[in-house]
């Protein structure tokens, strides 16, 4: 007999079955809302100008393949700093922070679980807004920690509930450890306004939480990665002293290469050695050292002028694509006749819309539209084009009038 | 200002191979070599990215039909497949009955902590922390962290290197077997064992095998060398192909760091071979729930170098070629080195420098005989004694042997 008779077969991944089912699906309307990567206005992937230019410099270059530090390359691990910072943050002129090099989103989340897990004694919980990406909570639970909750989106009016949030996380014990999403929060795509960051900000410092910031979103959100990165700069400048994962998959295009990047803001240079000393001693027996590709790429196009500038045009036109397809699709469901209020669809920013649609009009979405999308409503604007929006339109006004 | 969280986090040590090289480094003196860090290295020194490599790069490049997307959870399908079948065999009855399976990994590492993370879960019941983990003495030392941080309680050292005989300690090794407790895992080095160039010969994994399936123990290989050892694929799975033919289910983690110089774009397979194709499912989909958590899905670039040189059979006997390359200068080197020792009359036995295979050798260097090296002849190795011979080059084995002469005649 096997040593495995016992393993259970292990659900199937929800996103992933959407797409297998739309792949099976020989209707020529078909739509794919489910995926979480961007697509250009022909529904094809987008291999971004900069990158294609930093790969062949970089090729150029003809370089080893040595390891990396265990901690990554230093040229991209700094500039992601800077980004999310700003070149003139205080953080980082006075070297009072660590960033590693991380697996993409998920391997820097990962990370940082894990140094939590080793090192904040004073608590096991990692509050998440209600809803979070679905991956948070396996995420933090393999790395040991506890998962609560905080009140976020408000189905009633698919906007933020901005009270029920304040009043749960006012209520949080002292030192536990608070997720929020920097911007194009996943999946609902609501985002707190800046007076209402603010608010949180101050909230957040009166209960002495530890603040851990998810930025997978950076530009891809308003265009702007300034503005998107307001939030991670204001709670610092309150003397919150956070920490931050980061990913390039989407700004970047970069998905497949796993350019990812984790922070810890400390109270001087001493302490961020100490702390580096000690997220290598995580990283090494989980992989040893990260994958140079991504890396590589991104800090070529980051650290080149005239590449970054080409990367801020083009990380504007990928948000600007995704908020006119929003704008379109709002237009043409008041063209169908809808009733309904669609503002939350325009209001909400990123590639996620929580449409506010119930299962069972999804599953007629799906069934009797091939218009593909999870469950809880939720659709990948990315999946919308020019092409097809007017099609889009139409299937949801048919099952929501 | 309340004290900062972190105050107390002490400083960690750095991991000894790393220091050695930042240390390295920073010598001035012109006669430095490096034998420390296990890369391979050319006759000048110099890193080596393999033709094959850069010729398929190139045809990776000016593909314009690929892009950045994400790949599975558990990898490129080509990639998985030809990995595994390059430790199997393509004869392997594990892929002839269907019962194989690959998860792409992040080096040799991410497979191992793959594959651990899997067993702590659901190995020997479930969740079952305490299930021992035997880990050869010597081993590489990263080998203890992936288990102890995947979560197991309870690891232990099996007898390998016996110091005396500067050989395998078979007797001691069969032992710990016989008195391991039932349904203990022992990491079992596939070819080339790291630190010791010490490998068990047929018949003696043939010893190993049964006594591991008497005793129900299982096999947990690490294959971060095959091709590197003795230039051949084929005689490098020698071990991982016969406990296959044998029935064990095993895992064996791959690396392909070294054979194919990718060192830095973390190319590694998890190969799982199983009784049946329902266990092997079941057990992926488990796994892929433990490579969601730990990095989502792992990275493109190297992968496809690696799935694009293998299924292409012109460019399979290119790579083979470049393999024996690397594995044929090593082997020069050792002889060299031993011949220059022997030359000098250094005391000691030296045989073991040619008899000991793959990247590493274990000199048999006592810790001060090793400073000694290190502070007043400026060459780098680690505390153990163990040298890369890929540091050693046609212009430094003369200094080095001269070094180790000394450092054997002066230092006791």
């Amino acid at each position: 007999s096997s040593w495995w008779s016992h393993v259970e077969m292990g659900p199937p991944d929800p996103i992933l079955g959407v797409t297998e089912a739309f792949k099976r699906d020989t209707n020529s309307k078909k739509m794919n809302l489910g995926v979480g990567a961007y697509r250009d206005d022909n529904g094809k992937p987008y291999v971004l100008s900069c990158v294609r230019k930093a790969e062949a410099m970089i090729a150029a270059k003809k370089m080893d393949k040595e390891y990396l530090p265990i901690g990554g390359l230093a040229d991209f691990t700094r500039a992601a700093a800077e980004l999310a910072l700003g070149e003139n943050s205080e953080v980082i002129k006075s070297g009072r922070y660590v960033t590693v090099q991380g697996i993409s989103g998920t391997g820097s989340l990962r990370i940082g679980a894990n140094f939590l897990q080793r090192f904040f004694k004073a608590s096991r919980d990692v509050y998440l807004p209600k809803p979070s990406w679905g991956n948070h909570t396996p995420i933090f639970r393999d790395a040991g920690m506890q998962l609560q909750a905080y009140r976020y989106y408000d189905p009633k009016t698919c906007s933020l509930d901005f009270s029920g949030a304040m009043d749960d996380i006012s209520k949080i014990p002292e030192k536990s450890i608070i997720l929020l999403h920097a911007c194009a929060h996943n999946p609902t795509g609501v985002d707190p306004r800046q007076e209402q960051w603010k608010e949180l900000a101050a909230t957040v410092k009166k209960r002495n939480l530890l603040v851990y910031f998810d930025m997978a979103y950076q530009g891809f959100a308003s265009g702007d990665i300034n503005r998107d990165a307001w939030a991670v700069r204001h709670f610092i400048e309150q003397g919150i002293n956070i920490v931050l994962s980061q990913s390039f998959a989407k700004n970047m295009g970069l998905y497949g290469e796993r350019a990812g990047a984790f922070t810890v803001i400390c109270s001087d240079a001493e302490e961020a050695k100490r702390v580096e000393s000690q997220l290598k001693i995580l990283i090494r027996p989980m992989y040893s050292n990260p994958p140079v590709n991504g890396a590589r790429i991104a800090s070529m196009i980051l650290n080149t002028p005239d590449l970054r500038k080409e990367w801020l045009m083009e990380v504007k036109g990928m948000a600007d694509r995704i908020i006119s397809m929003r704008n379109q699709l709002v237009s043409n469901l008041k063209k169908e006749g809808s009733s309904h209020n669609w503002q939350h669809i325009t209001d909400q920013i990123g590639m996620f819309c929580f449409t506010g649609l119930k299962p069972e009009q999804v599953e007629r979405l799906i069934k009797e539209f091939s218009v593909y999308m999870t469950k809880d409503g939720r659709i990948s604007v990315a999946g919308v084009s020019s092409g097809n929006v007017g099609y889009l339109a139409h299937a949801i006004h048919q099952v929501t009038k | 200002m309340a004290a900062s969280i972190f105050a107390a986090v002490p400083r960690a040590p750095p991991v000894a191979v790393f220091k050695l090289t930042a240390d390295f480094r920073e010598d001035g003196d012109s006669r430095k070599v490096n034998l420390g860090v296990g890369a391979y290295r050319t006759d000048e020194g110099q890193p080596w990215v393999l033709p094959v490599v850069k010729k398929v790069e190139q045809l990776i490049a000016n593909d314009n039909s690929l892009n950045h997307e994400y790949l599975p959870i558990l990898g490129l399908p080509e990639f998985r497949a030809n990995a595994s079948r390059i430790a199997l065999g393509d004869d392997s009855p594990a892929i002839k009955e269907n019962r194989m399976g690959s998860v792409q990994s992040l080096g040799g590492t991410g497979a191992l902590r793959i594959g651990a993370e899997f067993l702590r879960r659901w190995y020997n019941g479930n969740n079952n922390t305490a299930t021992p983990v035997y880990v050869s003495a010597p081993s590489w030392e990263n080998h203890n962290s992936v288990f102890m941080d995947a979560g197991f309680k309870d690891i232990r050292t099996y007898h390998y290197w016996h110091a005396a005989k500067r050989g395998l300690d078979l007797q001691g090794l069969l032992n710990d077997m016989e008195n391991a407790p039932e349904f203990s895992i022992f990491v079992l080095h596939a070819c080339a064992h790291n630190p010791t160039g010490t490998d068990p010969s047929p018949e003696q994994w043939k010893q190993i095998a049964a006594v591991m399936k008497r005793r129900s123990l299982f096999p947990f290989f690490d294959s971060a060398y095959q091709g590197f050892a003795s230039g051949s694929l084929d005689k490098d799975a020698w071990a991982v192909r016969y406990f296959v033919s044998e029935g064990f289910e095993l895992f064996c983690a791959q690396s392909f760091s070294k054979n194919f110089g990718l060192y830095n774009e973390r190319v590694g397979n998890l190969t799982v071979v199983g009784k049946d194709a329902d266990n092997v499912q079941r057990v992926l989909s488990q796994m892929e729930k433990i490579v969601r958590t730990t990095w989502s899905n792992p990275p493109s670039q190297g992968a496809r170098i690696v799935a694009t040189t293998l299924s292409s059979p012109q460019l399979f006997e290119e790579w083979k070629g470049n393999v024996k390359t690397m594995a044929d200068r090593v082997l020069l080197m050792r002889s060299e080195l031993r011949s220059r020792l022997e030359a000098l009359g250094t005391p000691g036995t030296w045989n073991h420098i040619t008899e000991q295979i793959g990247m590493f050798s274990f000199t048999g260097l006592n810790p001060k005989q090793v400073e000694y090296m290190i502070k007043e002849k400026h060459i780098y190795l680690l505390a153990s004694g163990r040298i890369n011979m890929c540091g050693l080059t046609t212009k430094n084995v003369d200094y080095v042997a001269k070094s180790i002469h000394e450092a054997v005649t002066k230092i006791q």
